[in-house]
């Protein structure tokens, strides 16, 4: 209980990306998904890191490929406001489904 | 009563700053060689775990409740300002600033930003049918205890020493440059992309 | 309080009751003591926190390096908890009487919990509490006396006798008694936490902010990005407040604020990296005891590249912590008052705190970074071996002192409070144009010239030559600058109401 492993973080690591996973499909707002998508992210970092440290730290190739993934989490979200607000000048909505005009 | 009320945030405030105090800990000696702790941090390294665990997961499942966009992304900043902390105890101080200084400072203020630029009033809804919600949930939770199954069960090669020695900036800086170069030039040019394409894509008509 | 004859009615004074009564019986106490003595000794109390601070520095040195050496020397290598080591009382005494130090029978009883790291660290998390809590008090003071000054009039002068010097005390009893307004429309919720949103970051900013070689609390080897990302995420909190608060005022302030800080961290950070590629670590302790060697030694003054770098950063962190004449998230003539139209009382202040220590901060990197941080003109390398206290007590005053980064860091305050009361504000579009367009292509410029200056010119001749001329031409400026006030002091007009004030009873 008081000894902190590899599986705490985990199950944090875990708990965080299914519910990133939940924010995803149930929020209809286009800038919510997006919030879900970051909560995946992270979660996915965590389990980066937290395997980084518990295989001795010799090397961080974890925490390397966690810094890439902060990189194009940013970039993502930088494309993807810019998305959003291209939505928003041709629909005058963020709800995502109302982005049906396509559908036929 | 009063005097109470308006002391009981500045506690609540050196709580917090007391927080990251002790995730950051370091030693005057051994700044050249990043942070050494001994493998298990003992007592309070557990509760500062438990503590950074609860606000990941507490506000995580705020975001899942709540309604209102803008403060979904308030408890995003929760999320993401206590992952930074767990990189601290995970001795990766470099990532924990660069996820404070990428995603709290950069990022969360972009989809604020976003926020601010898109919607009509603070209160818009946009309300999902009660048996879609019902299904996300069923079909999150079953997913949620099949990783769970897979994480606690699985047996994870570990290496254990007494003591652990944190990366150093000199280490991410040999690694950007050796091993990880032709990612780290990819990145560079995607991020080019973006600029371009964020830029085409925000412009005014 | 002396009570004087006005032709309107005067309330009787407020009987307090309770907890309360003991506080304000104490206040006044206080008050009533400190009062007549710094107005008649500001100046030697001004000395004497001088010499308080640096042999407070020597002091806590020297007891560290016992505990450390007790520690090290008494204990057959048992591992070292958060508890610390478990040494008697007894057993420090019998260390001090072998090092025949002075009152070492009560010194033993103070040395004893210093071995604690958790009392330690409260310890020093109290005291940087405290001096997050003095310098925006004094800043707030300071910032209303240049204001006075350059409008011809006096400023504070009344609270406490000496220039008003507990005037910011007597706003913080005022706006901790305000009624906390929550408008009926607004975010309740994000309207509460918003100010402590901002607040917290700039006080977490603090924890690795080197006073002194010595004087960090946590030195963290990445501490140099930690700080920027704490002045960036404070925004946060600024945005929320405007968001919140549901007036349209406060929402412009908001995404004013949003888009000014997301820009200006480009060039800011891109500015920093010079000093980070000239001192090859993120450390600020060790960024700061390089530039130990005189002022020609400073970082600013290392190429003209990283001269450019600090001005651009000086004007970039203008910005980034809202000062004029980029203070649009709060303009208060089109504004109101920007993000904080709705708030009073204590979470207004706290806006304030976040402020103001934000602007001891962004200067404190800067004279980290750039000038010198806490050393002097003079190189320390003159510095005098022997550890008399006389001797540590001239070190510190002439070559290094956290005394000398404070004024440091005061001089520049000055130079923002001085810019924000001479110069207009300008427009947000200008606002943006001189950051992407001007100010990022100089950053990128210093950047990639620095680069190519560290390759080719680094240890020549060259490097050394420019090395001293800029140096010399900072002289003449500060020298220049110095000349004028002087000039303006002695041949200045006469206040406003300067009369009037002396003939105000109770001043």
């Amino acid at each position: 209980m008081f000894e902190i492993g590899l599986t705490h973080y985990l199950v944090v690591a875990t708990l965080l990306f299914v519910m990133g996973i939940f924010v995803m499909i149930t929020k209809r707002n286009a800038i919510g998904i997006l919030i879900g998508v970051e909560m995946v992210l992270n979660g996915a970092n965590i389990n980066l890191v937290a395997f980084n440290r518990y295989n001795g730290m010799s090397n961080i190739d974890g925490q390397i490929t966690s810094l890439f993934v902060i990189v194009l989490a940013a970039a993502e979200a930088a494309l993807a406001v810019a998305i959003c607000m291209n939505f928003y000048k041709n629909l005058n909505t963020v709800d995502v489904d109302h982005g049906d005009t396509l559908a036929g | 009563m009063k005097l109470l009320t308006l002391a009981a945030p500045i506690i609540v405030v050196m709580l917090v700053a007391i927080a990251p105090a002790f995730a950051v800990d370091t030693d005057l000696t051994l700044s050249e060689q990043g942070i050494q702790r001994s493998a298990d941090g003992g007592l309070l390294e557990a509760l500062m775990f438990y503590v950074c665990a609860a606000v990941v997961l507490g506000s995580g499942l705020a975001i899942c409740l709540s309604k209102n966009i803008v403060r979904m992304a308030v408890y995003l900043f929760g999320t993401l300002a206590s992952v930074a902390l767990m990189y601290f105890l995970l001795l990766a101080n470099f990532i924990g600033v660069i996820q404070l200084i990428v995603y709290a400072g950069g990022t969360l203020i972009l989809l604020i930003f976003g926020v601010m630029l898109t919607s009509k009033s603070p209160w818009a809804k946009f309300d999902v049918k009660r048996n879609e919600l019902i299904a996300a949930g069923v079909v999150c939770a079953l997913f949620a205890c099949l990783l769970l199954f897979v994480v606690v069960n699985a047996e994870w090669p570990l290496e254990t020493d007494a003591v652990v020695v944190g990366s150093s900036m000199t280490q991410f800086g040999v690694g950007l440059l050796t091993n990880y170069l032709v990612p780290f030039e990819a990145m560079s040019v995607l991020l080019l992309v973006v600029m371009i394409g964020a830029a085409y894509m925000a412009r005014q008509e | 309080m002396t009570q004087f004859s006005v032709p309107w009615k005067q309330s009787p004074p407020i009987e307090h009751r309770g907890p309360a009564r003991g506080i304000v019986a104490l206040a006044r106490f206080v008050y009533k003591v400190a009062t007549p003595i710094v107005s008649r000794f500001p100046g030697p109390i001004l000395i004497a926190a001088i010499v308080f601070s640096t042999l407070a520095v020597w002091a806590h040195w020297e007891l560290f390096g016992w505990v450390e050496t007790i520690a090290v020397s008494d204990l057959n290598g048992s591992a070292n908890s958060i508890w610390g080591q478990s040494l008697t009382v007894a057993e420090i005494g019998a260390y001090l009487e072998s090092k025949s130090v002075f009152a070492g029978g009560i010194l033993k009883y103070l040395l004893w919990p210093l071995q604690m790291e958790l009392f330690r660290d409260l310890v020093g998390l109290a005291a940087i509490f405290q001096l997050f809590n003095l310098i925006p008090v004094y800043a707030i003071w300071w910032e209303r006396k240049v204001a006075g000054r350059i409008q011809s009039r006096m400023g504070p002068m009344r609270v406490g006798g000496w220039h008003g010097w507990a005037q910011s005390f007597a706003d913080g009893v005022k706006l901790v008694a305000k009624e906390d307004l929550v408008p009926a429309q607004a975010d309740g919720m994000l309207f509460r936490i918003a100010p402590y949103l901002a607040f917290v970051p700039s006080l977490l900013a603090f924890l690795c902010f080197p006073l002194g070689s010595y004087w960090v609390f946590r030195n963290v080897d990445v501490a140099l990005i930690f700080i920027v990302a704490m002045v960036g995420v404070e925004v946060v909190g600024v945005i929320m407040a405007g968001w919140a608060s549901n007036n349209k005022w406060s929402v412009y302030g908001a995404m004013r604020e949003a888009c000014q800080m997301v820009s200006y961290e480009i060039p800011m950070t891109t500015v920093l990296l010079v000093p980070i590629m000239t001192a090859g670590t993120l450390n600020m302790v060790q960024i700061g005891d390089m530039q130990s060697g005189g002022w020609f030694t400073w970082n600013a003054f290392h190429n003209p590249f990283t001269f450019i770098a600090f001005i651009t950063y000086y004007i970039a962190s203008l910005a980034n912590c809202k000062r004029a004449p980029f203070d649009l998230p709060e303009s208060e003539s089109e504004l109101v008052a920007g993000f904080h139209t709705e708030y009073s009382g204590f979470r207004w202040s706290l806006f304030f705190f976040a402020e103001y220590a934000a602007m001891f901060v962004v200067s404190g990197l800067a004279v980290t970074l750039f000038l010198g941080a806490w050393h002097t003109p003079l190189p320390a390398t003159w510095a005098f071996e022997e550890n008399s206290l006389f001797n540590v007590l001239l070190n510190g005053i002439l070559f290094s002192s956290p005394f000398w980064f404070i004024f440091k860091c005061f001089i520049f305050i000055y130079i923002q409070l001085w810019i924000r009361w001479t110069l207009p504000r300008i427009r947000i579009d200008q606002v943006l144009y001189s950051c992407v367009q001007v100010m990022f292509p100089i950053a990128c410029i210093a950047l990639v010239g620095h680069a190519v200056w560290m390759v080719l010119l680094d240890g020549t001749m060259v490097s050394t030559v420019i090395r001293w001329v800029l140096g010399l031409m900072m002289a003449a400026v500060t020298f220049g600058f110095l000349s004028v006030a002087a000039f303006g002091y002695r041949n200045g007009r006469r206040m406003v109401g300067y009369l009037a004030v002396k003939q105000l009873p109770g001043s």
